[in-house]
Order: structure tokens, then C-alpha cells, then sequence
């Protein structure tokens, strides 16, 4: 059985070949990285699995069972969290709020329990509280627990972000440049938590990145996508070193 | 300025976060309760309205103010709240079932109305809910045998247990009681995942769905409990003004709901019992001063103008209304001499990637 898996996964838009007929297998527990220059349908893939783009064609399957034909708040009902490249917080409500929505998907109350806010709600809310500390401690959030997400640095909201995505504890978590718009030592930053995802956390990890210091340093393995189709894959090194990616990203030598 | 240590989470959780508002909350409710021996029949009449216009105005602002979906036709909810109660009183059901139901019956239109929100957003869904406003309205004025059309319908006093709340105190009592267990709920509700779950929706659409959050489900719950609390206020309407008809629940009843949730302050439930106050109040205000002013000033049209000034000028100088007026007010005697004027100033928000819907 297959953890995750993606089988000839395309779409177009009009004429224009976004993804076309990608497959690639993520193991269980690994960090498996995308890489590929601008456009080459990375964000896209991610798309795709978060059903926001319906797929033209192919299949995804978490632990063999298909994701393609649900909707949108289903994927994380399953388990599967995500960033996004260019974030996108609740502006408005305090870093604890926003993580708080991360724990939607263990909500078990009924509306009228609700209204009614009876023990077993506030026991839940208590139960969600808990979680959610346990994620402010491991990203030391702690000083911004209850500023606004609005008036935050971008290093510390790329943070909050990650938080939210691990408070809904997933099993499959997928990052969309998580390093994009952060400085030398946030990027150091990230990485030591990717790794502490993975080893303490054991969730298994989807990553879209450009910086390959941090792919190499993290990624079990990498795929490399070109124009939207996969060129190399395998460890950080063989993917560098594949003469497509070079080109890809340099050029042809003349 | 006070500071609260906390040392449990329920601290967060809590209702009332410290003393002072158990006093304050505390202080308002033993005025409002003593208010039936202290005021006369007038100000009891006014205080009438203006907390069934609270109660109209927490439900819309919970649609407005928490998930971010506008509506122009919450005088359609009032009306259907108001008929219902009307007809089922006719019929000689008793309130504590004829009120349910016709929160319950407002809820089911609310459902249904709550259905283009599904697919229509900011101003298209604004002219999605006034068309439904004139499709009640116009149902209303057509369907003669059910609601007696423009002739209107006459409402009896509220009556629990063969106990008739004619008096301003009995009716009073029980438009306080509702308001308060309103409110209790919608703090509850706030307070709770679904309640998050409406933010998260008015916030940041495509966010919310990938933390799971069913966006159809929780934009058609939201028309539904506010549609709700409208049709109680409508309920109560009927038994206040005792006597309804078409022309009561206009296009232009939903832009004065509207503007209890503007005035009030959007995104604060503190917001709608003050706007209400203030749109209660502020017709009294205009009489008052039309004898101080030239008789031909003083015409009809004067309060159409000043309410239309007042919503710009908040539009324009508060947008966070009256409740984020106090708030700033607060802040600036808590901070003394440290405010700034920037403090409140929404951060515009940078990098705000494109919508992918």
C-alpha cells in the first residue's frame, strides 16, 4: 500500500498544458521536495491536490483510497494540511485564533451543544487549547499568542502559517515554498523545523521550494518538474546533478 | 490600565473576563430591570424597540459583521418572522410555540435565501437578497386570504398563560429576556468551532476550506441563525406595533437594519445593541430639534437626510462605529498619555496572494 500517491495528474487551461501527466509516489514519514523554475506547474500540482483546480486528468490517492471527485474541506478532513506560497492568514484575529481554526476538523459538538456551550464543548475547547500550545511551543510562538496576525512581520505570519497547517494535526502536510520571503536565518529556522516535523512529529511532507540549500538539506527526495512534466527524480544530489535540470534552469550550452 | 495574569485556559474561554464587567454588565442589567418603575410609558416604548431592534440587529450582524456576507433583505426575515406570528396567534397557538416557530419558519427562508451565497459575493449578493426583499414583500401584498394584502393584520398582546403582557412592564420583561438569551447564545457561539468557522469564512475564503471548512454548509448555517433571530424580532414587532402590513417591511426597513449593524460597529455584537439604540434614538433627537428649526426645514424628508449624512459620515470618519469609538475612547484613558493615533489603523495587508476564486 501506497501512502500517497499521484497517477498522471494534468490539467489545462485552454491551450495552455499547465500539468501534464505528472506521477510520483511520497512514502510515508519522508520529505519529498518539488523543485522546477517559475512555471513549471509546481504550485499548480498543489492545487490539484488540494481539489481547488479540478484535475483534467489522472488520479490521487491517499493510502489507495482516491481523493479526485471530493471537494475542498474534505482533503483536510482527511488529513492533509497546507501553506500557501503567498500566505494566507485571517488577518484579523490573533495568532491563537488562527491556530484555533486549524483544529476545526476534531470539532465533535453538535449546534445546539454550542449555543448552549455545554462541559462537553468547553472540554473540547480546552482539549483544542492544548493542542494548539503544544504547536506554539514548537515553533516558539509564544510572545505573538495574542497579537494580530495583521501587524506581524512576514517571517513571523510564513510561521504562524506553518502553526495553523500542523494544528490541524495532518498526516500528509504540503508546503508551498516555505522559505520564499525569509531571511538567511528564518530559512535556517525552517529547515530545523521541517526536519523536527518529520522525526518528532512524524508527519510526512510535500514540499514545493526554490532555495536549494534548504531542499537539499531536508528533502529525502526530489522531483524536478519542467514545463509541467516531471524531467529527474531521486536524491537531493542525483536531481542537481541530472543534466535536464541544468539545463532546465541554465540553459543549453552553445 | 488593568492587566490580566492568566493562569488556565479557561480564563480565555470565560464570558466575563474580569470583575470589572461582571460589575458594569451587572449594573446595566439591574437598571434595565428596575427601568419598568423608574421611566414612563414613553421611554418604556422606545426601550421596547430598541431592544427588539438589538435583536434583528445580532443576527445581522452575525451575517454582516462575523461571516462577511452582506444582506439587504433582513426586513423580508422581520416580515416573515412577523406574519408568522401573527397568523399562529389567529389560530390561538400559544407564544412559547408561536415564537419558536416563527424563528424556526424564518430560518427555513433563510436556508433557502442562503443558497446564492453559495455562489455570489459582495454587491451581487447584496441585489441577490434585496430582490428576495421585494419578492416577499410583493408576495405579502398579493397573497390577500393568507395576510390580508395592504389591509394588513392585527395583532393581540403577547398572552403566557392566560396572563395578558398588555402592560409596557410584562412585554418589557420578556423583549429583555430574549435579548439576553440572544446574546448568550451568539457568544456561546462565537466561542466555538462553528463560530470560528464564520470568521474564517469572512477572513480568508480559500483558507478556511483547506483547514476543512465547509464552506456551503457554514455560509447557508449563518443566513439560517440570522434569519432566525430577525424573524423573533419580527415576532415581537408584530405584538409591539400591533398592527402589520407590506409597507412596514420595505427595501428601505432593510437599509435601517443595515445601519444598526454600521453605526453599531461591524464585528463587535456590542455594535448592534448600540446601533439600534442610536436609530432608536435618533428620530427623537430630529423631532426635537425640528422646533428649533424653519418650518420648512423641519418636513418630512429631514430624517431621510440626517440618516444618510450620519452613515456616510461613520463610513467615512468610524467605520469601526460606535463600538470601536468607545474602544478607542477606552484605550485612550487606559494608555494615558501613551495613545497613538495610529493604534487602531488597520495594517493594509502586503503580499496578499492572488484569489484563486
Amino acid at each position: 500500500m501506497s501512502f500517497f500517491r499521484v497517477e498522471n495528474l494534468g490539467i489545462h487551461f485552454g491551450g495552455v498544458v499547465a500539468v501534464d501527466r505528472v506521477s510520483f509516489e511520497v512514502k510515508r514519514g519522508e520529505v519529498y521536495t518539488i523543485i522546477g523554475p517559475n512555471g513549471a506547474g509546481k504550485t499548480t500540482i498543489f492545487n490539484l491536490i488540494g481539489l481547488i483546480y479540478p484535475a483534467s486528468t489522472g488520479q490521487i490517492f491517499l493510502e489507495d483510497k482516491p481523493l479526485t471527485g471530493s471537494v475542498p474541506h474534505r482533503i483536510a478532513q482527511l488529513g492533509i494540511a497546507r501553506t500557501f506560497q503567498n500566505i494566507e492568514l485571517f488577518e484579523h484575529a490573533t495568532v491563537l485564533q488562527n491556530l484555533l481554526i486549524g483544529r476545526h476538523r476534531h470539532r465533535a459538538a453538535s449546534l445546539w451543544q454550542e449555543l448552549l456551550f455545554t462541559p462537553a464543548v468547553r472540554r473540547a475547547e480546552i482539549a483544542a487549547r492544548e493542542a494548539v500550545e503544544k504547536v506554539i511551543d514548537f515553533l516558539d510562538l509564544a510572545k505573538y499568542r495574542d497579537s494580530l496576525v495583521a501587524g506581524l512581520p512576514y517571517g513571523v505570519r510564513k510561521v504562524v502559517e506553518l502553526g495553523r497547517a500542523l494544528a490541524t494535526e495532518p498526516r500528509l502536510l504540503l508546503l508551498d515554498e516555505p522559505s520564499s520571503g525569509l531571511n538567511p536565518e528564518e530559512t535556517d529556522d525552517m529547515a530545523f523545523w521541517i526536519e523536527d516535523i518529520k522525526r518528532h512529529l512524524g508527519v510526512t511532507v510535500l514540499m514545493v521550494e526554490h532555495d536549494m540549500n534548504l531542499v537539499s538539506r531536508v528533502s529525502d527526495r526530489v522531483l524536478a518538474l519542467n514545463l509541467g512534466a516531471v524531467i529527474a527524480e531521486g536524491t537531493p544530489a542525483e536531481v542537481q546533478a541530472h543534466p535536464k535540470v541544468i539545463e532546465a534552469y541554465l540553459g543549453k550550452t552553445a | 490600565m488593568r492587566f490580566l495574569f492568566k493562569t488556565d485556559y479557561a480564563q480565555d474561554i470565560r464570558l466575563f473576563k474580569h470583575g470589572g464587567q461582571v460589575f458594569w454588565y451587572g449594573l446595566l442589567m439591574a437598571l434595565l430591570l428596575a427601568a419598568p418603575f423608574m421611566v414612563g410609558e414613553y421611554v418604556m416604548s422606545q426601550l421596547h424597540f430598541i431592544l427588539i431592534y438589538s435583536i434583528v440587529g445580532l443576527g445581522l450582524m452575525l451575517l454582516v459583521g462575523f461571516t462577511g456576507q452582506v444582506s439587504l433583505g433582513h426586513a423580508a426575515f422581520l416580515a416573515v418572522g412577523a406574519y408568522t406570528e401573527a397568523l399562529l396567534q389567529a389560530k390561538g397557538v400559544p407564544v412559547f410555540i408561536s415564537l419558536p416557530c416563527a424563528a424556526l419558519f424564518s430560518a427555513a427562508v433563510g436556508l433557502i435565501v442562503g443558497l446564492p451565497a453559495l455562489r455570489l459575493k459582495g454587491i451581487y449578493l447584496a441585489i441577490a437578497t434585496l430582490a428576495f426583499n421585494v419578492i416577499v414583500e410583493e408576495v405579502i401584498t398579493r397573497w390577500e386570504g393568507l395576510t390580508g394584502g395592504n389591509s394588513g393584520l392585527h395583532v393581540k398582546p403577547v398572552e403566557i398563560f392566560g396572563v395578558k403582557l398588555d402592560g409596557d412592564a410584562g412585554f418589557f420583561y420578556l423583549c429583555l429576556g430574549l435579548t439576553v438569551l440572544c446574546i448568550l447564545a451568539l457568544m456561546n457561539l462565537l466561542r466555538s468551532p462553528t463560530g470560528r468557522a464564520f470568521v474564517a469564512i469572512r477572513d480568508s475564503e480559500i483558507s478556511a476550506s483547506c483547514m476543512g471548512v465547509n464552506l456551503a454548509k457554514y455560509k447557508t448555517l449563518s443566513f439560517a441563525i440570522s434569519a432566525a433571530l430577525t424573524g423573533i424580532g419580527g415576532a415581537l414587532y408584530a405584538h409591539k406595533v400591533s398592527f402589520i402590513s407590506p409597507e412596514q417591511f420595505t427595501l428601505l426597513q432593510s437599509i435601517e437594519l443595515v445601519t444598526i449593524v454600521i453605526l453599531g460597529g461591524v464585528g463587535f455584537l456590542h455594535g448592534a445593541v448600540l446601533g439600534a439604540a442610536f436609530l432608536i434614538v435618533l428620530p427623537q433627537l430630529i423631532s426635537l430639534a425640528k422646533d428649533y428649526l424653519p418650518a420648512n426645514v423641519g418636513s418630512s424628508g429631514l430624517q431621510a437626510v440626517v440618516f444618510g449624512l450620519v452613515l456616510i459620515g461613520f463610513i467615512i470618519f468610524e467605520p469601526l462605529g460606535l463600538y470601536g469609538r468607545w474602544l478607542k475612547v477606552r484605550t485612550w484613558f487606559e494608555l494615558f498619555p501613551f495613545y497613538r493615533r495610529g493604534m487602531f489603523r488597520r495594517q493594509k495587508s502586503y503580499m496578499k496572494s492572488e484569489r484563486l476564486r
